[in-house]
């Protein structure tokens, strides 16, 4: 169990960095995106199915979307 | 100047968090409030999941604020695009027609998922935010996947003010039944740990899923207007 969770949290901190180093800004979005589903994995394990469902629909679903729209509006690659 | 400003709320939020976990241990039992919350909760409410009992019942007028909050960020974010001028229409490519078929059919077991969810938010865990949330992504499928289907504005319009309003008047009928103050639980308690029980709360979650579903609809309508 502390083992799954170590490497959660390891994968999420790692996702983190991605997504802000990341230039090209799709990718950043993705990594963010992993953020939030690693994010509501671990609420599960805590014992918060409700903060896991908001943040598994909202962080990772929605606001994802958002994000990716206001890119295809913008551009895709930061100088 | 700036990094000074940086340092400074780096400082300030670091302040934040270590005195928080000083005070409040992480991972040990629940505090005075928690231990009243989940020893009366089912004598003060009748419902069976006690973090609804707690948005909804005890810290109902928070959730109001809360309502307002999200409505106040989607007229925003209406606002703003709505100042944009230059729209230029895009030539975007049809979706295949494995996304348009998948789509098609998981599009109402979403809404029939989100419907539940926030119907048996008094149950089970979850509850109008969580409800309204995997609507607006059903809703956000379709408008990925099938090209050219919209939802009509004024009908979003009417179910987010239904929401809102059934919140409220609810709110506001406590007042005059019952104990007497805004949001107290008038309506039967009901058995416990079936659909209809615990008074007001699941009429107010099927207003706040409503709501938060017909506003995050709206936000991401209004994003994918010119696409």
């Amino acid at each position: 169990m502390i083992l799954i969770v170590t490497l959660l949290v390891v994968l999420m901190l790692a996702a983190a960095i991605c997504a802000a180093v990341f230039k090209d800004l799709i990718s950043a979005v993705i990594s963010g995106c992993l953020v939030s589903l690693i994010a509501a994995v671990l609420f599960y394990l805590l014992h918060a199915p409700d903060v896991a469902m908001a943040e598994a629909s909202i962080g990772a679903a929605l606001v994802t979307a958002v994000f990716i729209i206001a890119i295809k509006r913008t551009e895709r690659y930061e100088e | 100047m700036r990094t000074f400003i940086v340092i400074l709320l780096l400082a300030v939020t670091c302040l934040g968090i270590y005195s928080v976990l000083v005070h409040i241990p992480f991972g040990t039992g629940p505090s005075e409030t928690g231990t009243h919350y989940l020893a009366n909760t089912r004598s003060d409410t009748g419902a069976s999941n006690a973090v609804t009992a707690v948005v909804v019942g005890y810290r109902g007028f928070d959730t109001l604020g809360e309502v307002t909050v999200l409505f106040l960020t989607a007229m925003g974010v209406g606002a703003v695009l709505a100042t944009l001028q230059n729209r230029e229409k895009r030539s975007i490519e049809k979706a295949s027609l494995i996304l348009t078929a998948a789509c098609r059919f998981l599009f109402p077991l979403t809404l029939l998922f989100g419907a539940y969810i926030f119907l048996h938010g008094h149950l089970t865990p979850g509850g109008g935010f969580q409800g309204g949330a995997v609507i607006a992504s059903g809703f956000l499928l379709v408008y990925l996947g099938c090209h050219g289907r919209r939802i009509s504005r004024p009908a979003s319009k009417v179910f987010e003010s239904a929401g809102g309003l059934l919140f409220v008047g609810i709110g506001l009928a406590g007042l005059y039944v019952g104990s007497r103050f805004f949001l107290s639980n008038f309506l039967p308690a009901g058995e416990f740990n079936t659909l209809l029980s615990a008074g007001i709360i699941p009429v107010i979650y099927i207003g706040v899923g409503i709501k938060v579903g017909a506003e995050l609809t709206g936000i991401i309508d209004r994003m994918m207007e010119d696409t």
